[in-house]
């Protein structure tokens, strides 16, 4: 229970980062450290090298761009939490924190090191799927980008090279006043989602629904999006019926299973977070007029 | 590769100069270099909280990080609550509120769930009850069922004494 031993290194700025993971042998990256410790503590990882990613203050950061956020790597939880930007801008991240961990692992866990960490019952990663953010990584060879949906490689596993780090995660704006919706079911409040759904909408001044978006973590090996569900939704009045009709297609979905939950447990599961998503992000869309 | 590394951590306002391997976690340097046992480590995966300490004013689970990552920052413990020996040793109102309210029994969790509801009471004086439960939630207790826990912290929130000894 105590980690093995290894060589501390804490780069100044991405550049040496990115020069110490293309020349280590055997080298870890160390972001929040909220997942990574309880990995070294009980010897799941032994690195010879650790790169802590702590000092690097330009990966620290919530930047306003033209149509979307961009978000630092090794920006806290808590402050994303308690940023009024993002909360303007991006309101289903800040309904999404609320579930992640307890408020001892926001103070210290980042948005990037819950990426790359890449739990399918975490939460962080269904956001960046819902709202199709893009992901920008970094190493000594060069900086490349991709669409959020390109970023798991399978189960637990990023799409990055030995050498590259999770720089940036850019997050599209929704139209002000869109509706917004996150739930989880798990066994306690701050452990991760057996299954969890995230839902944006936008509807007309007719209440009709012009664009919807649905994603479903705990389901799959990744963040699932439910393309029939979110096509299904659009062009009609949205209403708590019409998410109860819609979402039934979620049960014929592949699910996993585990020691938390049997695939057709899952499944019923995934109807149920998905409507009460929905119900959700409707009942937060601000009245016509606004 | 594994040299021992000399930092200073600053724990309740006095400067420990220790020399630890970058391996050590910020619960074993504080127990074990800085002789300050009242931080109890538990689980040392980050599930129980009995290792929170405050860290910038923030509860931390100082078994999530490593000693040589604390440096320059500034640490809490429980034995900064109480007023020093020489200043009368009057304990901090949340200590004085768990032994009134039985909010301890064998004692394990005791100094996690102070710190915790000592940084949470000086950032958020006014918490409401549904958040402190919530708060609360994070660190685990095996004696008291958490009532009298959850009672001692409302009962020095509303006595207005969160930062007081």
């Amino acid at each position: 229970m105590k980690p093995p031993a290894f060589a501390y290194h804490d780069p100044g700025t991405v550049e040496e980062a990115c020069s110490l993971m293309a020349s280590l042998d055997n080298a870890r990256l160390l972001a929040g450290g909220q997942s990574m410790m309880p990995m070294l503590n009980m010897r799941f990882v032994m690195p010879d090298h650790l790169v802590d990613l702590g000092r690097i203050a330009a990966l620290s950061t919530i930047e306003e761009r033209p149509g979307a956020l961009r978000i630092g790597a090794m920006t806290r939880q808590r402050d994303l939490e308690h940023s009024a930007v993002v909360r303007a801008r991006c309101p289903l991240l800040v309904d999404a924190i609320q579930w992640v961990g307890h408020r001892q692992t926001r103070n210290r866990g980042t948005i990037g090191g819950s990426l790359c960490q890449l739990d399918p019952a975490a939460e962080l990663p269904s956001v960046c799927a819902a709202l199709d953010a893009t992901i920008t990584v970094q190493s000594a060879r060069g900086t490349r980008t991709m669409p959020f949906a390109e970023f798991p490689a399978g189960y637990m596993t990023p799409s990055l090279e030995p050498d590259e780090l999770l720089t940036h995660i850019e997050l599209p704006d929704w139209p002000r006043g869109h509706g917004h919706g996150f739930v989880e079911f798990a066994r306690r409040h701050g452990d991760y989602a057996v299954v969890l759904a995230a839902a944006l909408l936008v509807t007309d001044a007719a209440g009709t629904i012009t664009r919807a978006s649905l994603t479903l973590g705990g389901i799959g090996p990744a963040p699932v999006r439910v393309a029939a569900v979110e096509q299904a939704l659009v062009g009609h009045v949205a209403s708590p019926a019409l998410f109860r009709q819609v979402t039934e297609a979620c049960r014929a979905l592949e699910a996993m299973e585990d020691i938390h939950a049997p695939a057709s447990y899952r499944q019923q599961l995934a109807v149920v977070m998905s409507r009460r998503a929905l119900d959700a992000a409707l009942a937060s869309i601000a009245p016509a007029g606004h | 590769m594994a040299s021992k590394m000399a930092i200073t951590l600053n724990v309740n306002g006095t400067e420990h100069e220790i020399r630890v391997e970058p391996r050590k976690t910020l619960s074993d340097a504080l127990r074990g270099e800085c002789g300050l046992t009242g931080t109890n480590v538990g689980c040392e995966h980050g599930v129980c909280g009995a290792c929170t300490v405050l860290m910038d004013g923030a509860p931390v689970r100082s078994c999530l990080m490593f000693a040589v990552q604390a440096q320059g920052r500034e640490l809490r413990t429980v034995e900064g609550l109480a007023a020093s020996s020489k200043d009368g040793g009057k304990l901090h109102a949340l200590q004085q509120a768990f032994i009134d309210n039985h909010a301890l029994q064998c004692g394990f969790c005791t100094s996690g769930f102070l710190m915790l509801a000592a940084g949470t009471l000086e950032q958020q004086p006014d918490i409401d009850d549904e958040s402190l439960r919530e708060v609360l939630s994070s660190n685990l207790c095996r004696c008291t069922g958490y009532q009298n826990i959850l009672r001692a912290v409302r009962q020095v929130r509303d006595a207005g004494q969160g930062g007081a000894r």
